[in-house]
């Protein structure tokens, strides 16, 4: 499996993360670590301030919809010893998942949650501001989801739209 | 007698230049001070990560440009090394000296766009601009002779680069390298040692190292702040390890640094296409790849260092022709990250040039 170039071996990761926080890995491979999503607050920081890990930098967070479940992947990197962690954690609840925001662990989590907020529809709780990033508030759904069908009954302009809806707050 | 001042709301943008596109800040004033700042980005979102769920990987490239439209064959760099490392591609060594050439000279038209728009927005209006459009003009001329498209270019493709460069593009990028150190002197007496542009960008939005590293800062805004983190030494692509450059840094991390920064950079640009033209070897610029790729399932996250910093795509594949979901990494959306905390406390033509010195570009910004 193609693997970056200065990625941490998984296994690595999760021999001393199973130790440090507690109920914290639920599994790992030869990629990367999954978590508990309750607990990941609590890996991120440790990963942070752990001398090997070193995790200074919260490098990419994106959000994938897997069908029945939601995976949040963190690419965490470490400048000073030059190489990159990549947690994972499952969401079970599909219709409405939702994660702690590690906006307290990384300031990079900022537009990057509210990203996953307004296209995925993952609720990242404790996150300082959590509203759409690029849709409007309104708007019918969450389109990076497999299961979003777009808005086929309506149009812009026309009454419906959520634009145009009565009571519908305008930003 | 004692006077009080109320706060008030002042709407920047979404249509202002200096705004450098459809961004809009909704600013609370306290009097000259800024009290609270509101960005809001979207006006340019287009849903193309959910578009790319439903094209295949060769279709896809197209739109890598339409993200960062100031630097697109960054783009489609980062976008075909993804691809390549998850289908297991190999790329012939002429492609991979190639897009490093072109890497570079996007990465000068891009410096050249961003450098000029801080110092258009510190008030000199236009005309360092208009000096620093004429390099990337002929840049863009060259990307023209050579793939057709000026900043669309949708030049790199799976597998190496669409075409080889005509022969009249050799003398041309020549004679650009040649001259490009003369430019950079002629900037430096005009804008660099400039008394009223280090007036206006000295001290003005202070990141400091540890605040840009938590914020995710990436490229120019985090070597400003003194972190020499440069992808194209941490994680060398392409024949990046081969070339001889050095990663300008600078320790006071305000915007008059992120100038300065840009400005370094560009003349290490010119080092490494020097240095690329001079080694480029002969053979095929592209090896043959399926049109209709179909990687095995599973999924990459790859980076390149782009003018603006960190840009990663993440790809993951299921088997399918096409990529189960397309995310990429923007790095001018994470490094607005700190531009409240820039802000607030600020006048606002400060804010304005703090904004300038990031260098966003909002087809990135909203996808």
């Amino acid at each position: 499996m193609p693997a970056g170039p200065r990625q941490l071996d998984g296994h690595r990761v999760a021999e001393r993360l199973s130790e440090a926080v507690q109920g914290a890995l639920l599994e790992a491979t030869d990629e990367w670590v999954v978590v508990a999503p309750a607990r990941i607050v609590d890996a991120l920081r440790w990963l942070r301030d752990d001398a090997e890990f070193d995790a200074a930098q919260l490098s990419n967070l994106c959000a994938v919809d897997y069908n029945d479940h939601i995976e949040i992947v963190y690419h965490l990197q470490s400048l000073d010893q030059n190489h990159q962690i990549v947690v994972k954690t499952r969401l079970e609840d599909h219709d409405e998942p939702s994660v702690p925001s590690v906006f307290g662990v990384y300031q990079g989590a900022l537009f990057q949650e509210r990203e996953g907020y307004d296209l995925m529809g993952v609720n990242f709780e404790g996150h300082p501001d959590l509203r759409r990033l690029f849709l409007w508030e309104g708007f019918p759904g969450h389109p990076l989801r497999k299961d979003f069908m777009g808005m086929l009954d309506r149009t812009p302009g026309l009454p419906g739209f959520p634009y145009e809806t009565p009571g519908v707050q305008r930003r | 007698m004692t006077s009080s001042t109320e706060p008030y709301v002042l709407n920047i943008g979404p249509q202002h230049p200096s705004t450098h596109g459809v961004f809009r800040i909704r600013v609370v004033m306290d009097g000259e001070r800024i009290q609270d700042i509101d960005m809001i980005v979207g006006y340019l979102h287009r849903s193309m990560e959910k578009l790319a769920e439903e094209r295949t990987y060769t279709q896809n490239i197209p739109f890598t440009d339409r993200t960062d439209y100031l630097a697109a064959m960054s783009n489609n760099l980062g976008y075909c090394l993804a691809a390549e490392r998850l289908a297991g591609v190999e790329v012939p060594e002429r492609a991979s000296y190639l897009r490093v050439i072109f890497a570079e000279l996007q990465r000068i038209a891009s410096h050249a766009m961003a450098n000029g728009q801080i110092v258009s927005d510190a008030g000199a209006w236009q005309t360092p601009l208009l000096y620093m459009f004429r390099e990337r003009e002929k840049i863009l001329d060259l990307f023209e002779m050579t793939c057709g498209a000026r900043l669309t270019t949708n030049y790199m493709r799976i597998g190496g680069v669409a075409f080889d460069p005509p022969d009249e593009f050799y003398p041309a990028v020549n004679a650009l390298i040649d001259e490009m150190p003369d430019r950079m002197d002629e900037y430096d007496e005009l804008i660099v040692d400039n008394e009223i542009f280090i007036a206006r960008a000295r001290g003005v939005g202070v990141i400091t190292a540890e605040d840009a590293v938590n914020a995710s800062l990436v490229g120019p805004m985090l070597r400003a702040s003194g972190v020499p983190w440069d992808l194209r030494k941490a994680e060398p692509y392409c024949v990046y390890d081969r070339m001889d450059f050095d990663i300008p840094v600078a320790h006071t991390g305000d915007s008059y640094d992120r100038f300065m920064v840009r400005m370094a950079e560009v003349r290490q640009s010119v080092r490494i296409i020097r240095q690329a033209l001079d080694a480029l070897p002969g053979g095929a610029h592209k090896t043959d790849v399926p049109l209709s790729l179909r990687p095995l399932a599973g999924e990459v996250y790859a980076r390149v260092e782009g003018p603006r910093g960190e840009l990663g795509f993440y790809l993951v594949s299921d088997g399918g022709p096409a990529p189960y979901r397309f995310h990429i990494r923007a790095p001018s959306l994470i490094n607005l990250s700190l531009l409240r905390e820039m802000a607030v406390g600020a006048s606002l033509p400060d804010a304005i040039v703090a904004l300038g010195s990031i260098d966003i570009v909002l087809g990135e910004i909203d996808r």
